[in-house]
């Protein structure tokens, strides 16, 4: 009996390029880049939200210490819900929260943390939006925890129950 | 002497209009290049995104500052991944996508061969 080799050569390419697709059907379409986990913070300069002074990043972080960057604006309603979970995060002794105003007016950034609170040690303000690219983030909220001026974990999107639970755990 | 002046300042002038024709097509090429990551399907050069605005005017002050077109990519990728990218470079992880087109092509080349050449001889 001749064996028909071509078309069960057709199906078995069929099947692959079915497979393929089936599977990249079951990623998620959210892109998240891990490049950035274990690298060192970005140099940059900054004004501060409340005095209007230049900081060079270079002085901002200690060796040792633990600090939480987080990309906020008054404009983005995730970063309203996040709030609360920063408020108990600052009640942390061992973790500085920084903030970084991403394009966001300096007068409804204030009028923000007058009415929930200010969590941060000190916020930067990033007008433009390139100092969060700085940082590898591409939107609001974000935030980046840091120790020995290096990034050990990132968080894309608004703080919940659970990346604040890792986050405790980590600084302990 | 006025018009030796106006040459001079005439001179001038067209060379910086095609300095700044020449960053404005690098800044072009550049952004048609990238990804924007958070608006699916669109490049940075056309998406109107907080995030494509920001490296818009990123690629701007990098370009003033005379980085060349590796210069910033390299940057991106560092910040992002080699994602950002639409024409990724040869590599471990990309070595699939290069290659498929050309496989195909042969693997179709050689059904119509095998289905009209050979069948009609």
């Amino acid at each position: 009996m001749k064996v028909k080799f071509f078309p069960i050569f057709l199906i078995i390419i069929f099947v692959i390029v079915f497979l393929i697709f089936y599977k990249g059907l079951q990623n998620s379409n959210i892109y998240t880049p891990n490049t950035l986990i274990k690298k060192n913070i970005p140099s940059f300069e900054a004004k501060t939200l409340r005095t209007n002074k230049k900081i060079d990043s270079k002085n901002l972080f200690k060796e040792n210490e633990f600090y939480l960057i987080n990309i906020w604006a008054s404009w983005c309603i995730p970063c309203r819900d996040e709030h609360d979970f920063l408020i108990k995060l600052s009640n942390q002794k061992n973790v500085k929260i920084i903030g970084i105003n991403y394009k966001d007016k300096n007068e409804n950034a204030k009028n923000f943390l007058k009415e929930l609170k200010s969590p941060y040690e000190v916020v930067l303000v990033d007008k433009d939006g390139t100092i969060a690219i700085e940082w590898g983030a591409y939107g609001v909220p974000e935030s980046f925890l840091l120790y020995n001026k290096k990034i050990i974990k990132k968080i894309i999107g608004p703080l919940n129950k659970k990346s604040l639970f890792e986050i405790e755990k980590l600084i302990k | 002497m006025k018009i030796l002046k106006f040459i001079f300042a005439f001179f001038i002038f067209m060379n910086m209009s095609a300095l700044n024709a020449q960053d404005k097509n690098l800044h072009t090429k550049i952004t048609k290049n990238l990804r924007c990551l958070i608006c699916q399907g669109q490049s940075i050069y056309d998406s109107d995104s907080e995030f494509a605005n920001s490296v818009k005017i990123l690629i701007e002050r990098k370009i003033d500052n005379g980085e060349n077109e590796k210069e910033i990519y390299d940057y991106l990728i560092g910040k992002y991944g080699e994602w950002i990218l639409y024409d990724p470079k040869f590599s471990k992880n990309t070595y699939i996508l290069w290659l498929l087109p050309v496989v195909i092509f042969l693997i179709g080349g050689f059904v119509i061969f095998r289905l009209f050449i050979i069948k009609k001889n």
